[in-house]
């Protein structure tokens, strides 16, 4: 059976994993900004009249 | 190095039509993981074993998917108070070793060439298993399976703490003793023992497993609902993050996958996200435990037509499954805004 095996460090893997940890990072900062600039607007777009972005 | 990331893990070598199939599932995956807190990762790794994706591609960037995603709901949940930092530490080490032994598990089986085969029963008789409580549960109307979303609102003191948690907390008094939020005081070793088991299962099927987590750190622990959900996402970061990397040294995280997946999923959360605060989630749940249901039968049907070599089988499957997704996560848009729709109109009808 294969065994338990110790991570070892591979500078491939651990720039692939980190290039998804950034890109977690940059959209939930990218789509919190995009929500504060276009929420309202797209609520009242799909709601119609004064409502609230929630 | 960065041309033989993005070509060999295949950003570029996905094709447009992929790209934004991929984009397109993580947004209904995101809204449903949004609104109902769970099952996230549920139908991404069958959906990918569908599209004829070696297991351990489909499992690692399943569990690389999962690491992303939680690091975007932790970050949201660190925000609220939400996260109790060590019981997350002490269950790390429980959800490691877990995860070490299902993922060898992965690569034994597929050097036998059974990986597929057990992975999809696996997952027959997991989102069957979870499908039918959860819509056993939607049918009595008293909640269960996902975020509670009244439960969550409320403050942490006001919590009681289940039965079982109790007698646990009673009868299981081995030391070393912690004392966790919420005044919870538990033995280290009751949860370790369900961090090993959870982690197990997110080894072996590459889910994030919030949906035995949660619950097992709900009633073998007794931690209150809002920390059960932001701690086991602060948890999923590490073990997801770990798996992550052990698939990725073995060239099962594909970069070309799990992107769009994120790209889409992220958005799709604060969808899902903020629907919660307009829909009420029981009258959704019974399409959500069918979507389960129907996801079962649908990798059990891609599963058959794989071994009959059915082509047809194989992508009524795959339909099934995507379709019965699709299906719920516009359920809620639809359901949210025709809520919204009408609160407006009463407002104007009020004020008139």
């Amino acid at each position: 059976m294969a065994g338990l095996e110790i991570p070892t460090w591979d500078p491939e893997t651990a720039l692939l994993i980190g290039t998804i940890l950034l890109e977690a990072i940059v959209l939930y900062v990218g789509y919190g900004g995009l929500e504060r600039l276009f929420g309202p607007y797209l609520m009242k777009l799909l709601v119609g009249g004064d409502a609230d972005a929630r | 190095m960065l041309d033989s990331l993005l070509g060999g893990a295949g950003i570029l070598g996905t094709s447009p039509e992929m790209l934004a199939l991929f984009v397109g599932f993580g947004l209904v995956v995101g809204v449903l993981f949004g609104f109902f807190g769970m099952g996230g990762s549920f139908l991404v790794t069958p959906a990918l074993l569908m599209l004829d994706y070696e297991p351990s591609v489909a499992v690692g960037s399943g569990m690389a998917f999962v690491f992303g995603t939680a690091v975007i709901a932790t970050l949201k949940h660190h925000d609220l108070g939400q996260v109790d930092y060590k019981l997350g530490a002490i269950m790390i080490t429980g959800t490691t070793i877990g995860i070490e032994a299902g993922r060898a598990s992965v690569y034994y089986l597929e050097s036998l060439g059974l990986a597929g085969g057990i992975i999809s029963v696996a997952y027959v008789v997991l989102l069957g298993g979870v499908g039918a409580m959860v819509t056993r549960d939607a049918l009595k109307s008293n909640g269960g399976g996902g975020i509670d979303h009244e439960a969550a609102d409320k403050d942490l003191d006001e919590y009681e703490i289940p039965e079982i948690a109790k007698t646990i907390q009673q009868t299981v008094r081995i030391p070393p003793m912690v004392t966790l939020r919420g005044d919870v005081r538990v033995s280290v070793w009751v949860i370790t023992a369900v961090a090993f088991a959870t982690g197990l299962l997110s080894g072996f099927l590459g889910v994030g497993g919030g949906f035995i987590r949660m619950p097992a750190m709900i009633y073998a622990i007794g931690v209150p609902v809002p920390v059960a959900v932001g701690t086991d996402l602060f948890e999923i970061v590490f073990s997801g993050g770990l798996g992550s990397y052990l698939y990725g040294q073995g060239g099962g995280v594909n970069l070309g996958i799990v992107a769009p997946l994120l790209f889409g999923s992220a958005l799709g959360a604060r969808i899902g996200s903020a629907a919660t605060a307009v829909v009420d989630a029981d009258g959704i749940k019974i399409y959500f435990g069918g979507m389960l249901l129907i996801g079962a039968v649908a990798v059990g049907i891609g599963e058959i037509g794989s071994y009959l070599g059915n082509p047809t089988l194989e992508l009524l499957g795959l339909v099934l499954v995507i379709g019965a997704a699709v299906v719920v996560a516009f359920a809620i848009l639809y359901t949210t805004i025709s809520s919204l729709r009408q609160e407006r109109h009463q407002g104007t009808t009020v004020t008139d």
